[in-house]
């Protein structure tokens, strides 16, 4: 069974569509890239899949469940990081992920236990009582990521995770999340725009001006452009420099 | 929708509101010492030119401090309830609003528990407010302090409803300076909260016709009978269709499919 389906999904505000029939899948414990410029629709498409948006047209399935028929069960199978930051800066990382978890139907000291398991995992547990505000932009990824897992989600979405960091930062996030695909088995759809970000064992998923132009493994995509390199398959498929 | 899953969110959610509400104490100063202000500066110049006959529910003459402390405990939740409104618009702008509304719930339960959680958090502060003006010889009688708790959550959670509604339809933080020109204060004004209806009669009919269909209005009632041991069957139910009204609308502003951010575009 696919950990997320859509199917000929669109969407429009007002009279400007900004995404057309599109259709994907994410295999269960694969990671997924999700390649797009700025503007090509990936947020839109994040909003349709966590149900914030309705779609105009077509669907969405989280491991089967459709998420216009039952969003509840779709969003609990779900982990989001979203591109904005959404951490509450006013509540300490531990307080941040125990809100979280409340809202997932977690027992307290389980998520007492969790939110120390997972900030422990993503290197920041000594951050646990610090407010969120006071913490820098790659800590506060690394916690929503943390937060994210709360639930034990078996789909983890990441909307551009690592704008604003450096380097090694981005590096370090990345690192994280294949671990986390490899270790837990957890199928994860990461949007981004760097394209050094698409490992060679990835799926990816190009998206242009809110259309599929590309879908599939990674290693393939130059092959069946005949080009040499991804930059160059992404360059001619959404013509950009 | 389990029960425990909805009981454990609610509570997350009244946690929240708690920790954000003490970690914020210059709004929790302000919240205390506008009504104070009021009651000390504005009651006390008032009570020389403003005579009041015998006005329903109080049984003799009583001194303005007396009728108008219970239209400024209805003003602390209409501050509250537009501040805990610009909170969510806010959350909405900085994100974490997402965070809320993607949760495995339905959203009407979400923005209800939200909308229970601010006026529980706000209750506090009013019962403080309450005993402050006992200073004032504002002394309703004991039980009357057991009598008002259900009309305080019922008008907190109908101008909280009002609150969720105007952030559903707020777009940005910026909206608020209007918010506060053009509903708060006339909201406050032209009610009975400062004036008994009849004194707004006297200083023109319309405007005692815009205070008798204030909402505003009936809140302040429900909450003055309830603290001297009477009950406004008539605020009562002016107060709860009208909580009905702005909830439902504010479901529908935060609908996916209807509301206003399905129709705003995103990043990338």
């Amino acid at each position: 069974m696919n950990a997320l389906s859509v199917e000929e999904l669109g969407h429009s505000f007002g009279n400007r569509p900004v995404l057309q029939g599109v259709s994907f899948a994410v295999a269960e414990g694969r990671m997924c890239v999700l390649l797009g410029r700025n503007g090509a629709g990936k947020t839109t498409l994040f909003s349709l899949i966590t149900g914030l948006y309705h779609a105009r047209a077509g669907s969405v399935h989280v491991f089967g469940q459709a998420m216009e028929a039952n969003p509840s069960a779709a969003l609990a199978q779900m982990g989001i990081v979203f591109q904005l930051p959404t951490l509450d800066l006013d509540l300490t990382a531990g307080e941040n992920l125990r809100y979280h978890a409340a809202l997932h139907g977690i027992p307290a000291d389980l998520s007492k236990q969790r939110s120390r398991e997972e900030l422990s995992r993503l290197g920041v547990l000594d951050r646990i009582d610090h407010l969120t505000r006071a913490l820098s932009g790659g800590q506060r990824r690394r916690v929503e990521i943390a937060r994210a897992l709360m639930h034990g989600p078996r789909l983890l979405l990441l909307d551009e995770p690592t704008a604003g960091l450096d380097v090694p930062g981005r590096r370090a996030l990345e690192r994280h999340v294949r671990e986390l695909c490899r270790e837990r088995g957890i199928a994860v759809l990461w949007a981004t725009h760097f394209l050094e970000e698409v490992g060679a064992d990835d799926d990816i998923v190009v998206l242009d001006q809110g259309r599929v132009r590309w879908a599939g493994r990674a290693d393939r995509i130059s092959t069946e452009l005949g080009v040499e390199s991804i930059a160059e398959a992404f360059a001619s498929l959404t013509g950009s420099p | 929708m389990k029960t425990h899953h909805a009981l454990r969110a609610l509570h997350g959610i009244l946690q929240r509101e708690m920790l954000r509400t003490l970690r914020q104490r210059a709004r929790l100063f302000s919240a205390m010492v506008r009504p104070l202000v009021w009651l000390a500066i504005f009651a006390a110049g008032f009570r020389s030119v403003l005579g009041l006959s015998i006005t329903p529910p109080y049984q003799t003459y009583v001194l303005y401090e007396v009728y108008v402390v219970p239209g400024l405990v209805a003003m602390m939740l209409l501050f509250h309830a537009m501040a805990s409104s610009l909170a969510m618009v806010y959350d909405r702008e900085m994100g974490s609003m997402r965070l809320l509304l993607t949760a495995p719930l339905p959203r009407w339960y979400l923005l209800a528990a939200r909308l229970l959680a601010s006026v529980i958090v706000g209750l506090p502060l009013i019962y403080l407010f309450l005993f402050v003006a006992r200073f004032w010889d504002v002394r309703p009688p004991i039980l009357g302090y057991v009598a008002v708790f259900p009309a305080l959550v019922l008008s907190g959670l109908m101008l909280g409803a009002f609150g969720l509604l105007v952030s559903s339809i707020s777009t940005q933080m910026e909206n608020f300076a209007g918010v506060m020109n053009f509903v708060i204060f006339p909201m406050f004004f032209a009610s009975t909260a400062l004036y008994p209806i009849w004194r707004l009669a006297e200083a023109g009919p319309v405007l005692a016709t815009i205070a008798a269909w204030n909402p505003f209005s009936s809140a302040v009632e429900l909450i003055r009978f309830a603290l001297y041991l009477r009950f406004d069957v008539v605020s009562m139910l002016v107060v709860v269709a009208c909580l009905g009204a702005f909830f439902l609308a504010a479901v529908v502003g935060y609908d996916p499919g209807r509301g206003l951010w399905s129709r705003r575009g995103g990043e990338g």
